[in-house]
C-alpha cells in the first residue's frame, strides 16, 4: 500500500557524530526543573534546555575468524527477529581493469544472475520466498553482497547468499540481458539534469582518463565490450576469504550463528592475499572554469561547484565533517539558508565531500530556477569564499552537537549498524572509532574548521558545472566573469 | 510445470531448515492513549533500544481539503509551519533542533499532513515546546513575506520534482484522468503553478484556524520515554492550545470509470512510458490488501508475471511497476512500464493485457502468493526497527489510529495479507482490473511527436 501523492518539506542532510560533553553540565540544570512539572501554564519565553546527553549503547563487536581465515564481525542486536549479513569484498570500481570501467559493478550485478546450480529466476524465487532482501553492489572502494532475512530463515538465506558470493556462473544470456539494461539506464540518465550533473562534474574535475572521472557503472563504450570472461577473472582475483570481511548483526548470538556461517562460508577455498594499487590522486584544477551542459527548456539549472577533495584517511576528517555541516550538510547550513530560505531560488542546496580510498570530489550543488541561475552562482561563491573567513561559536557548537548528539540515531536498524561496520572494515578504522567519535567531533575548533576551509574550499580553482537551458542562462553566467566558459552537450559528458 | 520444479528444488536443498522453522513472533506495539480537554489525541509508546524519541503529529487535513483555485495550499502551509511561531523566531525551529542533535521534516498527502521530529531523549521537552508553540501560536508572527518566501521554495520544489524530472508531469495527468472533475484526488498535492501564485496571507490565516486545531490532530510520542513524565509534559505544553471548530468529513463525488480513457503526452525523454490506471477499493476496505498482493504477483521481482514477460523474457521494457495507491476516499491501481527503444507501447500493452487475462482465468500458484505474503510479512518487521521518521513506528501508530482500527493495528494489518488465498487474488484481478474500464496514459519523447 502506497500513499497517494506525497510531498515532503525538504531533503534533509545527514548528520553523524555521538554525545556532548561540554553541554552536559549546562543541561543537568534543566532536567531538575523538568521533573517538577505542574499544570501551570508553560513558560515559553525561553526554549527548555536539554537533559543530559544520553549514552549510546553500541553492543560490542565480536571479532572471529572462520576456518578458512575469513574475518567475521558479529554484533548481537536482538530487537526484531531479523538478521543482516554483509559480505564485504575489498575491491571495487577503483580496481577495474584498464579500458574496462564498470567491470567491478557489472561483476557484482551478475552475482545473483546464476550461481551454483541455481538459475537467475530460481535465486530470485528463493530469496523472495524467504521474505529476504538480498542485494549485490559495488562502489569505488568495495563490493558487497547483503542479506536481510527473518532470523528463523537465516540458514536458508545463507545458503543462497554463499552460492551468489562464491559460486556465480555468469551465464552468457544474463550478461547480455544486463548489458542492455545498463546501456538503457545510461540512456535514461541523459533525460535527467539531476543525473547528468554529477556525471558531468566528475568527468570535468577528474578527466576522462582518471577512474573517478567515469561513473562506477562505466560508460557505453566499456559496457558494450565487457565480457563474461573479464567478470570471471575479476571475481577469481578479488573475491577471496583473505580479501573479505563478513559482518553480521541482528537477533543472533555469536556462538549460535558461527556454525551457520562456517557451514555457508567455511568451504570457500583459501587463496593468497591480494594487494591493491590505489587510484592515483588527481591534480586540482589550476584555474576556475565554467561548463554549461545544454538541456533546452529545462525548468531548473542543476549546479555543481567543486574540485578534488580528500581521501577517507585524511587527518582532517573531523574538522571537515564539522565544516561541511556548517557549509551545506544540514538544513540550517549556510548554503541552504541562503539559496532556499533567504532567496527562494531552490528547493534545497547542499555540499559534500566524497571520501574514498583516494581523494574523491568535494562539491556544492543545487537545482535552481532557470531565471535565477546567475544570481544563484553569485550566492554560492559568496558562501564558498566566506567560510574560510569566519565561523562563529554558535555555528560551531550547533554543528558539533548536531553531529555528535545525532549519532545514536544512526544505529537504529541493523542495516544502519552494519553499514557503519562496513565503513570501519573498508577504511580500516580503529576499534575505538565509535567510542572516540564524540570526543573527536567535540575537539574540533573554529580555527581547525577555518583552516580546513582554506585548504579544501578553493572557489578560485573550482570547476563550475551547470546543466540547464543554455540559451536562457548563458548570458547571465557570462556576465559574472567566473572564467572561461565551455558549452557541452549531454552526449559529451555522458558518453 | 514451473511450480513443480521450484518446489522440488526447495525441498532438496533445505529440508532440515524448513522443518526447523519456528512460527513468526506475534507483532505487538504496546502503547498508552489519552485525550486532552482540547481534543488532542495522544498515543505514547516506549522503546528504549536507542536513546531517541520520535514526536509525530498528524493533522487530518491534506490536499483533498483544498478548494479549486488554491490547489497545493495544504503543502505550502506545511512549509510555513517551520518558519517560526509566537515564541520561536524565524529560523529557530531548525536551529534549536539541530543544536540538540535532532532532525525534523514534514509531508503532505491528499488526506493528511504529518510532522516528524526525531531527537535524542534529552531533547523531548524542547521538541514538545516547539511542536506545541506552532500548534497554538503560528499566526502570531505569520506575515505575507513569510508566505512569499515559502511560495518561491515550493515553486522550486514543483520545478525540481515534477517539471524537470523525466515523466514527472505524468502522475499529475494520471490523477486528472482517473478522478472526476471536482473530486479531491483529481488535483495534485504539489498544486498548479497559478494556484501557488494565488495563495494569500489571508488564506493562511483561515486555513490555520479551521484545520490546525488540537481536535483535528493526533500526537504520537515513541521511543526512550517515561510514560508518566511524558504525559505530564504533553499536558503542560499542549493543554493551553485552544480548541478549533468541529469539521465535517469530506463528501467526494462518486468516482467510477465507465470506459477507457486514453491520452498521449510528450516529455523531454528518450523512451516512451505507458501508464494504466484503475479505481480500486479504499484503504483497508476488502480488496485493498488483495491488490497489494496482486501488485507483487505482477511486478514484485524477477519471477513476477509482468517483470518476467516484459523485462526478463522478451526484454521489450526497461522497468515495470505495479502499485495499489491507497487512500481513505478511494484508491487507484497503477501499472507503469518504460518501453525499450525498438519496441512499441502497443506491444507492451498487448503483453500486459494477456498477462492480466491469464490471472483472471486461472489463479496464481500457491508459491506466487506465498512469496508475496512472505515479503510483506518481512517488511512489517523491518519497519518495526525505527521509531521515528516517515514510516517508523510513531508514524505507523498515528496512521493506524487515524484509520480507525486502533494504534496497534500491526497484527490485524498483517492478517489482512496472511489470510488471502489464490482465488482471492484471481477474483481481485477480475473484479478491479478490467481492460474495458481504465485509463491509459502514454508519454512519448518530444522528437517522436514532431
Amino acid at each position: 500500500m502506497n500513499l497517494h501523492s506525497l510531498v515532503h518539506r525538504g531533503l534533509k542532510a545527514q548528520g553523524s557524530g555521538l554525545m556532548v560533553t561540554g553541554l552536559a553540565a549546562l543541561v543537568a540544570v534543566l532536567m531538575a526543573s523538568a521533573t517538577t512539572f505542574t499544570q501551570t501554564r508553560a513558560e515559553r519565553s525561553r526554549p527548555p534546555s536539554l537533559g543530559p546527553a544520553p549514552q549510546l549503547k553500541i553492543p560490542p563487536i565480536e571479532k572471529r575468524t572462520l576456518s578458512n581465515g575469513l574475518p567475521v564481525w558479529i554484533v548481537e542486536a536482538p530487537e526484531v527477529p531479523l538478521a543482516q549479513v554483509n559480505l564485504v569484498i575489498h575491491a571495487g570500481s577503483s580496481d577495474d581493469a584498464a579500458n574496462a570501467s564498470g567491470l567491478a559493478s557489472f561483476t557484482a550485478a551478475m552475482l545473483d544472475e546464476g550461481a551454483g546450480t541455481r538459475s537467475s529466476l530460481q535465486i530470485a524465487d528463493e530469496v523472495e520466498f524467504l521474505g529476504a532482501a538480498l542485494n549485490t553492489s559495488s562502489s569505488f572502494d568495495a563490493s558487497a553482497v547483503r542479506l536481510n532475512v527473518p532470523v528463523r530463515r537465516l540458514r536458508a538465506g545463507l545458503a543462497v547468499m554463499a552460492d551468489i558470493a562464491l559460486r556465480p556462473t555468469f551465464p552468457a544470456a544474463e550478461v547480455e540481458r544486463l548489458r542492455q539494461e545498463r546501456l538503457t539506464a545510461l540512456l535514461q540518465a541523459k533525460d535527467d539534469a539531476a543525473s547528468v550533473a554529477p556525471l558531468a562534474f566528475a568527468r570535468i574535475v577528474f578527466g576522462p582518463a582518471h577512474r573517478y572521472g567515469t561513473a562506477a557503472t562505466g560508460n557505453s563504450a566499456t559496457l558494450k565490450t565487457m565480457t563474461a570472461e573479464q567478470m570471471r577473472a575479476f571475481h577469481a582475483a578479488w573475491y577471496r576469504p583473505s580479501n573479505a570481511t563478513l559482518i553480521v548483526a541482528g537477533e543472533v548470538t555469536a556462538t549460535g550463528v558461527l556454525p551457520l556461517l562456517e557451514e555457508a562460508f567455511g568451504g570457500w577455498a583459501k587463496a593468497a592475499p591480494v594487494s591493491r594499487t590505489p587510484v592515483p590522486a588527481a591534480p586540482q584544477l589550476t584555474a576556475r572554469q565554467v561548463s554549461i551542459v545544454d538541456m533546452p527548456s529545462a525548468a531548473q539549472s542543476q549546479i555543481r561547484i567543486g574540485g578534488v577533495g580528500v581521501a577517507r584517511s585524511t587527518p582532517d576528517y573531523f574538522p571537515l565533517l564539522v565544516l561541511n555541516t556548517i557549509l551545506g550538510g544540514s538544513f540550517t547550513s549556510r548554503l541552504n539558508q541562503n539559496l532556499r530560505e533567504e532567496h527562494g531560488y531552490s528547493y534545497g542546496a547542499s555540499s559534500r565531500f566524497d571520501m574514498r580510498l583516494s581523494p574523491g570530489p568535494v562539491q556544492a550543488g543545487a537545482g535552481v530556477q532557470s531565471d535565477k541561475t546567475s544570481e544563484s552562482l553569485t550566492e554560492f561563491f559568496k558562501e564558498l569564499r566566506e567560510i574560510a573567513a569566519t565561523v562563529s561559536d554558535a555555528e560551531l557548537v550547533k554543528a558539533k552537537n548536531y553531529i555528535a548528539l545525532g549519532f545514536p540515531s544512526e544505529f537504529e536498524t541493523i542495516t544502519d549498524l552494519t553499514s557503519h561496520l562496513e565503513e570501519m572494515a573498508v577504511y580500516k578504522l580503529p576499534d575505538t572509532y565509535f567510542s572516540q567519535y564524540i570526543a573527536n567531533v567535540q575537539a574540533v575548533t573554529a580555527a581547525a574548521v577555518q583552516k580546513a576551509a582554506a585548504t579544501y574550499i578553493l572557489p578560485e580553482k573550482f570547476a563550475v558545472v551547470v546543466v540547464g537551458d543554455r540559451k536562457a542562462i548563458e548570458p547571465g553566467i557570462r556576465a559574472l566573469n567566473l572564467g572561461p566558459i565551455r558549452a557541452l552537450t549531454v552526449d559529451e559528458v555522458v558518453p | 510445470m514451473r511450480r513443480c520444479s521450484i518446489v522440488a528444488l526447495a525441498v532438496a536443498l533445505l529440508p532440515a531448515v524448513i522443518a526447523a522453522q519456528s512460527p513468526a513472533r506475534p507483532l505487538e506495539v504496546p502503547y498508552r492513549q489519552f485525550q486532552l480537554a482540547n481534543g488532542l489525541n495522544v498515543i505514547l509508546h516506549r522503546d528504549t533500544s536507542v536513546p531517541i524519541v520520535a514526536v509525530n503529529v498528524w493533522y487530518h487535513v491534506g490536499s483533498a481539503n483544498e478548494r479549486p483555485g488554491r490547489t497545493g495550499f495544504a503543502h505550502l502551509f506545511e512549509h510555513l509551519m517551520f518558519e517560526g511561531s509566537k515564541n520561536v523566531k524565524e529560523g529557530e525551529f531548525d536551529t534549536l533542533l539541530e543544536a540538540a542533535g535532532g532532525n525534523n521534516n514534514g509531508s503532505t498527502s491528499n488526506d493528511r499532513t504529518n510532522y516528524v521530529i526525531d531527537v535524542p531523549s534529552s531533547a523531548l521537552d524542547l521538541a514538545l515546546y516547539l511542536e506545541s508553540d506552532r500548534m497554538a501560536y503560528l499566526l502570531d508572527t505569520m506575515s505575507p513575506a513569510r508566505v512569499d518566501g515559502q511560495r518561491d521554495v515550493v515553486k522550486n520544489e514543483r520545478r525540481q520534482s515534477y517539471e524537470n524530472r523525466p515523466y514527472g508531469m505524468a502522475s499529475i495527468e494520471l490523477d486528472k484522468m482517473l478522478w472526476p472533475a471536482g473530486h479531491p484526488y483529481s488535483w495534485p498535492t504539489i498544486g498548479y503553478m497559478e494556484d501557488l501564485t494565488a495563495a494569500s496571507y489571508d488564506d493562511v490565516v483561515q486555513f490555520f484556524k479551521r484545520y490546525y486545531a488540537p481536535n483535528n490532530a493526533s500526537l504520537v510520542i515513541a521511543g526512550d520515554i517515561d510514560y508518566d513524565r511524558t504525559k505530564a509534559l504533553v499536558e503542560r505544553w499542549f493543554g493551553e492550545v485552544p480548541k478549533g471548530p468541529a469539521l465535517e468529513p469530506i463528501a467526494p463525488p462518486p468516482a467510477v470509470l465507465t470506459g477507457v480513457k486514453r491520452q498521449t503526452m510528450t516529455d523531454r525523454v528518450r523512451l516512451s512510458k505507458l501508464f494504466l490506471g484503475w479505481l480500486t477499493p479504499r484503504i483497508y476496505a476488502p480488496g485493498d490488501a488483495t491488490l497489494d498482493v496482486v501488485s507483487s504477483v505482477l511486478a514484485g521481482g524477477k519471477n513476477s508475471r509482468l517483470y518476467k514477460r516484459l523485462i526478463y523474457d522478451t526484454q521489450m521494457a526497461q522497468d515495470v511497476e505495479a502499485t495499489q495507491q491507497s487512500g481513505p476516499l478511494g484508491s487507484s491501481f497503477i501499472i507503469e512500464v518504460t518501453v525499450r527503444p525498438d519496441h512499441t507501447v502497443a506491444e507492451v500493452q498487448k503483453a500486459i493485457d494477456e498477462e492480466l487475462d491469464k490471472l483472471k482465468q486461472e489463479p496464481p500458484s500457491e508459491r506466487e502468493v506465498e512469496r508475496a505474503i512472505n515479503q510483506i510479512e518481512a517488511s512489517f518487521y523491518r519497519r518495526m526497527q525505527r521509531v521515528g521518521g516517515f514510516g517508523g513506528k510513531a508514524d505507523q501508530l498515528n496512521s493506524y489510529y487515524v484509520a480507525g482500527g486502533g494504534p496497534d493495528f500491526f497484527a490485524e494489518d498483517l492478517a489482512r495479507y496472511t489470510s488471502l488465498s489464490r482465488s482471492d487474488v484471481q477474483a481481485a484481478v477480475a473484479q478491479w482490473l478490467p481492460a474495458e474500464r481504465r485509463v491509459e496514459l502514454i508519454v512519448n519523447p518530444e522528437e517522436k511527436a514532431r
